[in-house]
């Protein structure tokens, strides 16, 4: 391994290069069609972003055909998760299909590191991660979102603000007040 | 009345009417810069006050009037509030000197439009103004008694001398083209075209100094790639580090007042100001509505000059100090100096020529 390494040999520039002025008209003629496409931005607070597939937001609590909570308590969540924000109380089940339930399910938002793993060990599917990410509250104790809460978010996500087809709407809108 | 009187009297009106249509162009400027700024990295800009952002300046001048008065301790108070004062007043200064139309006639006489007419030294005194804002900066750095600020004033104060030499020289050859100092009539001698069709503007066949003459305004603006007096990385700020509040904003106020003067330098000196082919055949007919375009046409030419200077901005990264000061006395000045030589040697040879031809045109 007999590598000659050369240092701090800069490279000369070239004549043409150092008269400047043609390279800087090639840095304009750059600039100039990046002036004309269309921006990245998102507009927000108007239109609201769709997540992609994946994203991890606030907590929902599924049911079933019945309109039951599908959780069965049997703490998989609970016990997996890393920052111990579910607190779950069980109870015997008043149905005839399983033996428990969950009397209180309550998760604190604000201890919650959005990892997912309870999503992952729950055996019924009961607990999901929706892509929900607008849930700020003015007060901390708004954060603690209990059973019934959980199982209300089912009906959040169907929100038309959060729908694809609203978007594009919105966006289809937006051009035509701006050619007008 | 007296004819005095009157013509003072429309000094005056022409004044005010400079003077506000200033501050909204300044206004629309900063957001302008800001907007551009957006779109050259695909962002939008500005945009929450007003349609497209319009009104920002709004909120950024009210927000500057509410910031806290900050004075530094031990700083020498006097300097230190007429600062501001220095940079700004010979920036406003230099207006009364600009021709941004030509003679229109109303209530019966004719009314040149530039505010202080048939000035003999248009040229000398901008640049004698323009140099007066140097003390505004150094005053600056030294007042408020904190060394990145002072260090910051030094070296733009060396950087502004340094290219105000080739900003004058390289702003010679079209006032000798024209034979006046009277920014008047060197647009004036712009009129007319080549060929029948290529506007005789000295852009064209000064190319080379005009180019040189733009660097050399950067550079006096303190503008990007040149911007030695603000420098974050070297001097914290620049020599507005200590001030806040309405003497922050003078300076950069200031700042694009530099901006918009050297703009319409620029257009009269090699752009041909006001005029747009046709002019003449126009004025024949209705001087009045000729003039009127023409101050569209001198606005145009304005904002396309502030757009290309603010796209730089964007386009070019900055110099490193030494890198200015060579560029400026080693390359600069000696093709500034030859380029004077040539320009002095053609139209010694070829004027006659080419007035003969342009007659004939």
């Amino acid at each position: 391994m007999n590598r000659i390494v050369k240092i701090g040999k800069k490279k000369r520039l070239s004549r043409l290069d150092r008269i400047y002025v043609l390279r800087i008209i090639e840095g304009l003629w750059g600039t100039f069609v990046r002036l004309w496409r269309k921006p990245f931005t998102q507009k927000y607070p108007e239109v609201k972003r769709h997540p992609l597939g994946g994203y991890r937001g606030l907590h929902r609590l599924n049911k079933d055909w019945q309109g039951r909570v599908k959780c069965v308590a049997c703490y998989m969540c609970a016990t997996v998760c890393p920052a111990k924000c579910i607190r779950i109380v069980a109870g015997e089940a008043p149905w005839e299909d399983r033996d428990k339930y969950p009397v209180e399910f309550e998760i604190d938002e604000l201890r919650c590191i959005f990892c997912g793993f309870c999503e992952m060990a729950c055996p019924e599917n009961a607990i999901n991660l929706t892509p929900i990410y607008e849930y700020s509250q003015y007060n901390r104790k708004d954060f603690l979102l209990d059973k019934e809460k959980l199982m209300e978010i089912n009906e959040w996500w169907s929100l038309p603000q959060y729908s694809k087809e609203y978007i594009k709407k919105k966006e289809i809108e937006e051009a035509k007040s701006k050619s007008h | 009345m007296s004819e005095t009187l009157i013509f003072l009297l429309i000094v005056f009106i022409k004044m005010i009417i400079v003077a506000f249509g200033l501050m909204i162009i300044f206004a629309f400027t900063t957001v302008w810069e800001r907007k551009l700024a957006g779109f050259i990295q695909d962002r939008l800009g500005p945009n929450r006050i007003g349609p497209y952002g319009m009104f920002q300046v709004v909120a950024d001048g009210l927000k500057m009037f509410l910031k806290e008065e900050v004075f530094p301790n031990r700083a020498h108070r006097a300097l230190y509030l007429v600062a501001p004062v220095i940079f700004l007043t010979p920036a406003l200064m230099i207006f009364a000197v600009i021709p941004f139309g030509d003679t229109i006639r109303l209530f019966g006489r004719d009314i040149s439009l530039v505010v202080v007419p048939d000035i003999n030294i248009g040229i000398l005194f901008i640049f004698a103004f323009a140099s007066l804002g140097i003390y505004g900066v150094i005053t600056a750095g030294w007042a408020s008694n904190n060394k990145f600020s002072l260090h910051a004033g030094l070296r733009s104060a060396a950087q502004l001398i340094s290219y105000e030499v080739v900003l004058l020289l390289s702003a010679l050859p079209p006032l000798m083209a024209a034979g006046s100092l009277n920014l008047s009539k060197v647009v004036e001698y712009q009129s007319g075209l080549y060929l029948g069709f290529l506007p005789r503007w000295n852009l064209l066949i000064m190319l080379p100094g005009a180019i040189i003459f733009f660097v050399a305004m950067l550079a006096e603006l303190n503008r990007l790639p040149f911007d030695m007096v603000e420098c974050e990385q070297e001097l914290v700020a620049g020599v507005h580090l200590e001030y806040s509040s309405m003497k922050f904003a003078a300076f950069y106020m200031g700042e694009y007042m530099n901006m918009l003067t050297a703009c319409m330098l620029f257009t009269c000196l090699f752009l041909g100001g006001w005029l747009y082919p046709g002019y003449h055949s126009l004025r024949a007919d209705d001087p009045n509505l000729a003039a009127a375009i023409g101050i569209i046409v001198f606005g145009i030419k304005l904002c396309i000059m502030i757009s290309f200077i603010i796209q730089l901005r964007w386009t070019l990264p900055r110099f490193r100090y030494d890198q200015l000061m060579n560029l400026c006395w080693k390359r600069l000045l000696p093709i500034t100096l030859v380029w004077i030589f040539l320009v002095a040697l053609g139209i010694l040879l070829f004027k006659p020529a080419v007035s003969v031809i342009a007659a004939g045109l």
